[in-house]
C-alpha cells in the first residue's frame, strides 16, 4: 500500500509526526522513539498510523506491530473519555490496591484493561509509577491521587463522569 | 541569606509541591525579603510520605506537609523573625541518623534545573580531573581500587567491566546508563535522576573516557516523565555550555548523550534487552556470550551500567578509589539507595552504607510496621528477590549474604509486610508479575511460570495439595537454571523463598483450607455465607 493511500487525515498531528521521523533521519531504530511521539500526537496508535510509519520508515509492518503489541505503554484501541490507572507495584499491593481496582470495577461497570460500554471511562492496571512511598496511588486522567482511597476515588470518578455511585451491595 | 527549598519531585507534586513553591516565591515579596531568601525548587530529600517537603538552610531545617499556608508562616517567622517554627518541623531524627547520602548528596540542595547549582557544589570538577590530568587507565585503576559493583542488581565489579570495554576494538563503543527501573516498589533511580540528573551526566562521561565511547545512552522509563524532563533539560544545558560534545574542556574526548525512552517492558532492563529495544526491536533477551562489552549495540562493545553505579564515578574520581573502598564493607563497598516502603511508619527514598543490617533500615530508619500490627516479612529485590523472615532482620545488606538468603539485592526495592499479608498470595502477586513481563522468548519462563502461578491460583482458592508444595521447589529451580535471561532465572525467588521461610502458610492454606493472614478463600467464604 503506497503512504498516499493510507488514510492518514492530513493534519497538523502528520506534520508534527513527519517532523519527529525527520529529526531521526527516518532511523529504524528510531521506531520506539517515533511510535512514543505518535501515540501522544493522536492519543493510540491504530492500523493506519502503523502502516503510516512501516511505510515512512522502511519497515515490514509486522515489525512495527509486533513492537507496538509488546510494550505496555503503546495503545492499539482507542481509550475512553477518561482514563484510570490503578498502581498494581508491589507497595501499592500490600496497601491495598486490589480492593481499590475491584470497587471502581464493580461500581463503575468496567473490567480492567476494557473501557466501558458508553466509552467514557478506561481502567488499566499499571506496574509501578514510582511514587511508592504515597502508596496506594491511583492516576486519573495523568493526575496521580496518592495515598488513595476507594471513597476518594469513587469521588473522583463520579464527578468526572456525573453519575451517581451505585450502592456497593 | 536563607535559601528554601521545595521538593519538586514526582512524590510531592501530588500533594501540592508546585502551589507551595508559588506561596513561597509570593510570600517572599510580600514580607519584602528578596535580599535575604531565595527559594528553589529541588529534588527528593527522602521523606516521601510526609511531603510536600522543605529544607531551610542555612542549618538544614527540614519542614514537613508545608501547605501554602505554612510556607507564609516559616517566611514570617523562620526568615524575617530568624526563629524556626518547631511545630512544623520533620520530628523523626532516627529516619536520617544511619543514612549516609553520597550519591544523593546534592538531593534537596540544588535546583535539578540548574547546571550551575550543580557546579556550585563541585560538580564536573571531576571530569575536568579525569580528562585534564588522568589517563583512561588511571580512571579504571581509581574505579577497580573502590570496589564498587554495579548497582543494577547483579553486582559485577563495576571497574573490571569498564577494563573489559576498554581493552574492546573500536571506535565505534557505546556507553547505556540504565534507568529502566522496572522493579515495581522502587524508585531510587527516578529519584536520582530528578533530584541529580548531572551527576548521571558526569559519571556517565567519565565511563565513556575511560572505556572510548563517543556516543552514549540515557535508556529511561516512559512512566517518568518528569525525570525525563529533567534529564532532556539537562543534557540540552551541558550541550549548550560545552560540557559534553566536541572536544570537551579542549581536550581531544568528545561524547554525545542522547534519551531514549522504554515503554512498559520490565524485561527492558536485562542488559541484552535493553539494547535491543535501543535499537528499535523488541526488547527480548539474547543468550551470551557474546557479552554488550564485546558486542553490544549495533554489534559493537558496549558499556551498560545502573545509573546508581555511573553516579558514584565522580565520587570516587574526586576523592580516589582508596577513599571509596573504605566505605560499606570489604566485599561490598560504598552506599546503596533503596525506596523503603509498605507497612512501614516512614516509607520513603534512603541511602545507607553496604553491611548495615536489616533491622536498623525496618526499625531504627524506618520506625518499624504501624501500631497494632505485626512485622512479617521484609521483601528485598523486587519479583528476583524473596521475602526474609523476622529471623533474618540481622542480615546485612550486601550482595553475597542476600544472594545466600535467596533474595537479591536488585536496583533497591526493600517492602514491608505486616501480618495483614500472605505469603502465598505475595508470591502469587509476584510470580503473575513475571508471567505478564515474560518476553516469551524460552520455554522454561514462558510455560514454567506460568504453570507455577497456575498451581498458586489453586493453592489460595482452597485447590492444592501437598504435592504441589514439592513441584513448585522442582519446578522453580528448574526455570532458574534453564532460562535465558535474569528475568527467567530470578523469577521464581519469591516463591522459593516463601517455601523456605514461610512453609506453614502453605501448608495451613492445602490442609486446613485456611489463610493465617485472612486475605485468601475470602470469595468462597462470602459464597459459603450467603447459601
Amino acid at each position: 500500500m503506497e503512504i498516499s493511500q493510507i488514510a492518514l487525515k492530513s493534519d497538523k498531528r502528520q506534520l508534527m509526526l513527519e517532523a519527529a521521523m525527520k529529526q531521526h533521519q527516518y532511523r529504524k531504530d528510531s521506531l520506539i522513539e517515533i511510535l512514543n511521539t505518535a501515540q501522544e500526537l493522536y492519543g493510540y496508535l491504530d492500523k493506519d498510523l502503523l502502516l503510516y510509519i512501516s511505510r515512512s520508515l522502511h519497515l515490514p509492518s509486522s515489525h512495527v506491530y509486533g513492537v507496538a503489541s509488546f510494550y505496555n505503554l503503546f495503545k492499539l484501541r482507542k481509550p475512553g473519555v477518561h482514563m484510570v490507572n490503578v498502581c498494581m507495584g508491589t507497595a501499592c499491593y500490600v496497601k491495598g490496591a486490589e480492593e481499590i481496582l475491584s470497587a471502581i470495577e464493580r461500581e463503575f461497570n468496567v473490567r480492567r484493561g476494557e473501557t466501558n460500554v458508553n466509552n467514557r471511562l478506561s481502567l488499566f492496571v499499571t506496574r509501578c509509577i514510582g511514587a511508592c512511598a504515597m502508596a496506594p496511588n491511583v492516576i486519573v486522567n495523568g493526575e496521580v491521587i496518592g495515598k488513595a482511597t476507594k471513597e476518594v476515588v469513587a469521588n473522583s470518578l463520579s464527578a468526572l463522569l456525573e453519575v451517581r455511585i451505585v450502592e456497593a451491595r | 541569606m536563607h535559601r528554601i527549598n521545595v521538593c519538586c519531585s514526582s512524590g510531592c507534586v501530588p500533594f501540592g509541591a508546585l502551589k507551595v513553591l508559588k506561596a513561597f516565591e509570593d510570600a517572599v515579596r510580600e514580607f519584602n525579603v528578596e535580599g535575604k531568601c531565595k527559594v528553589a525548587r529541588t529534588g527528593c530529600i527522602g521523606t516521601c510520605y510526609v511531603g510536600p517537603a522543605v529544607l531551610v538552610e542555612p542549618g538544614d531545617y527540614l519542614y514537613q506537609s508545608v501547605t501554602p499556608e505554612t510556607a507564609y508562616e516559616i517566611i514570617r517567622e523562620h526568615v524575617v523573625d530568624e526563629k524556626p517554627v518547631k511545630h512544623l518541623l520533620y520530628a523523626n531524627e532516627g529516619f536520617f541518623k544511619k543514612q549516609l547520602r553520597l550519591v544523593l548528596r546534592n538531593a534537596g540542595k540544588i535546583d535539578p534545573f540548574r547546571v550551575e547549582d550543580y557546579i556550585a557544589f563541585g560538580g564536573y570538577s571531576a571530569l575536568l580531573k579525569a580528562l585534564t590530568s588522568m589517563n583512561p587507565l588511571e580512571v579504571i585503576e581509581n574505579v577497580i581500587t573502590s570496589g564498587l559493583r554495579g548497582r543494577g542488581g547483579a553486582g559485577f565489579p563495576a571497574g573490571l567491566k569498564l577494563s573489559f570495554v576498554a581493552k574492546a576494538p573500536g571506535p565505534p563503543k557505546y556507553i547505556v546508563a540504565n534507568l529502566d527501573e522496572g522493579d515495581p516498589g522502587v524508585f531510587a533511580n527516578r529519584t536520582l535522576a530528578e533530584a541529580d540528573p548531572h551527576s548521571i551526566i558526569e559519571g556517565m562521561t567519565i565511563a565513556a573516557y575511560a572505556v572510548g565511547a563517543e556516543q552514549g545512552y540515557i535508556y529511561i522509563r516512559g512512566e517518568y516523565p518528569l525525570a525525563v524532563q529533567t534529564l532532556r533539560k539537562a543534557i540540552d544545558h551541558v550541550g549548550s555550555i560545552g560540557l559534553i560534545g566536541r572536544n570537551i574542556f579542549e581536550t581531544s574526548f568528545s561524547f554525545n548523550v542522547e534519551l531514549r525512552l522504554g515503554a512498559g517492558a520490565f524485561v527492558a532492563g536485562e542488559e541484552t534487552a535493553i539494547l535491543a529495544s535501543i535499537e528499535g526491536r523488541r526488547a527480548m533477551p539474547r543468550p551470551r556470550p557474546p557479552y554488550p562489552a564485546s558486542s553490544g549495540l549495533w554489534g559493537k562493545p558496549t558499556l551498560i551500567n545502573n545509573v546508581e553505579t555511573l553516579a558514584n564515578i565522580p565520587l570516587i574520581i574526586l576523592n580516589g578509589g582508596a577513599w571509596f573502598s573504605k566505605i560499606g564493607m570489604p566485599s561490598c563497598t560504598g552506599t546503596k539507595c533503596f525506596s523503603l516502603t509498605g507497612k512501614i511508619k516512614n516509607p520513603g527514598l534512603i541511602e545507607v552504607p553496604m553491611g548495615i543490617t536489616l533491622r536498623d533500615v525496618v526499625f531504627n530508619i524506618g520506625d518499624g510496621v504501624p501500631e497494632g500490627r505485626k512485622f512479617k516479612t521484609v521483601q528485598v529485590g523486587g519479583p528476583s528477590g524473596g521475602c526474609l523472615p523476622v529471623e533474618l532482620l540481622d542480615l546485612s545488606i550486601d550482595y553475597d549474604s542476600l544472594t545466600k538468603a535467596g533474595a537479591i539485592m536488585g536496583s533497591g526495592g526493600i517492602v514491608v509486610m505486616d501480618d495483614e499479608s500472605c505469603m502465598v498470595d505475595t508470591a502469587k502477586f509476584f510470580t503473575e508479575f513475571c508471567v505478564d513481563e515474560s518476553c516469551g522468548k524460552c520455554t522454561p519462563c514462558r510455560i514454567g511460570l506460568f504453570k507455577m502461578y497456575k498451581v498458586l491460583e489453586g493453592i489460595t482458592c482452597g485447590e492444592g495439595t501437598l504435592e504441589d508444595l514439592t513441584q513448585l521447589e522442582d519446578l522453580g529451580n528448574f526455570i532458574k537454571e534453564a532460562s535465558l535471561c535474569g528475568l527467567g532465572q530470578t523469577g521464581p525467588n519469591p516463591v522459593l523463598t516463601t517455601l523456605r521461610y514461610f512453609r506453614d502458610e502453605y501448608i495451613s492454606h492445602i490442609v486446613e483450607r485456611k489463610c493465617p493472614a485472612g486475605k485468601c478463600f475470602k470469595a468462597q467464604r462470602k459464597e459459603e455465607v450467603e447459601t
